[in-house]
């Protein structure tokens, strides 16, 4: 593994490195608040992911500060940064969902601990 | 570098158990990953991050937090399962990533395919000097009002599973799903 490879890729591989921290903590914690987080973290390295890939070394950001483009100016991807903007906004919306719906399961069971939830529910399905 | 404080910040997520210190860690995150957003030229992206992730997102979570309590459990089971499957998953990606063009090279793909027709022409056609402004309102328009529609459903959705309890027990709350 060369040295080259290791500059070149730095970025992506300490994405995979959080989003595979998001993604632990999405299946090894049991309560849903911190799944929640987990989910959260696993988004934002998607998005890093992403800027990342947009990026040009020696770039700007891509507002045209000379509209008809005489200046020779290197400008960033602007597509991907569109997308995220998006991503971004879809995201909040789930986190908000999912967060009411932890409201809502820590109102009707207690607790919004994923094993108390299962013993609750093996109870009630042996009593009724 | 930005990206290693980034790891850090991930990891103390992992080991925390308060979940106050857990959402603040959170907010310091989404801070961090808006400085790396700015740093890689997404200017808009950063702001809108900052705004959203650190700040909507905290304010939600601490919502959520004030009725649901801010003590996490021990994970009762093994982290073996779990870890054996992040392993495996990371390891593909990683696999995966030998395949993509270095970063920041002004000859990857990614940058010779619409992106050049955006750059030169968005002015002359939209008339707006901020091209991802342009890219998001008018030649992805339809992408932005799909998004629209998803904001609408979430709340929508927010408020039809916390419109009953705001019936039985009328307290007020500063959740309602906004994006």
């Amino acid at each position: 593994m060369s040295l080259d490879l290791l500059v070149s890729h730095y970025n992506y591989w300490v994405v995979i490195f959080l989003m595979m921290v998001g993604f632990y903590i999405l299946i090894s914690r049991g309560n849903l608040i911190k799944k929640i987080v987990g989910l959260n973290v696993f988004q934002t390295s998607v998005f890093m992911l992403y800027i990342s890939m947009s990026k040009v070394s020696a770039g700007t950001p891509p507002i045209l500060v000379d509209p008809y483009g005489e200046a020779d100016v290197l400008f960033s991807n602007p597509l991907p940064h569109v997308l995220i903007l998006t991503a971004i906004v879809v995201g909040i919306a789930t986190t908000s969902v999912g967060l009411a719906l932890a409201v809502r399961i820590k109102e009707a069971y207690g607790t919004i601990e994923e094993d108390e939830i299962n013993a609750i529910e093996a109870r009630t399905e042996a009593t009724g | 570098m930005l990206l290693t404080l980034l790891a850090a910040a991930g990891l103390a997520l992992l080991k925390v158990r308060n979940l106050f210190a857990v959402v603040m860690l959170a907010g310091i995150y989404s801070l961090l990953s808006a400085g790396l957003f700015t740093v890689m030229d997404a200017v808009d992206v950063a702001f809108t991050e900052a705004a959203v992730g650190a700040g909507i997102s905290t304010v939600l979570f601490l919502g959520a937090l004030a009725l649901c309590g801010h003590h996490e459990n021990k994970p009762g089971h093994t982290p073996l399962l779990p870890l054996v499957v992040v392993l495996l998953t990371g390891g593909a990606l990683v696999w995966g990533t030998m395949d993509m063009p270095g970063f920041g090279d002004p000859a990857n793909p990614i940058h010779h395919h619409v992106a050049d027709h955006y750059l030169e022409e968005s002015y002359s056609e939209i008339g707006i000097p901020n091209v991802v402004t342009s890219v998001l309102a008018s030649y992805r328009g339809y992408d932005t009002m799909g998004e629209t529609t998803v904001v609408f459903a979430a709340a929508v959705g927010v408020m039809i599973l916390l419109a009953g309890r705001l019936g039985r027990r009328p307290r007020p709350e500063g959740k309602g799903g906004s994006g």
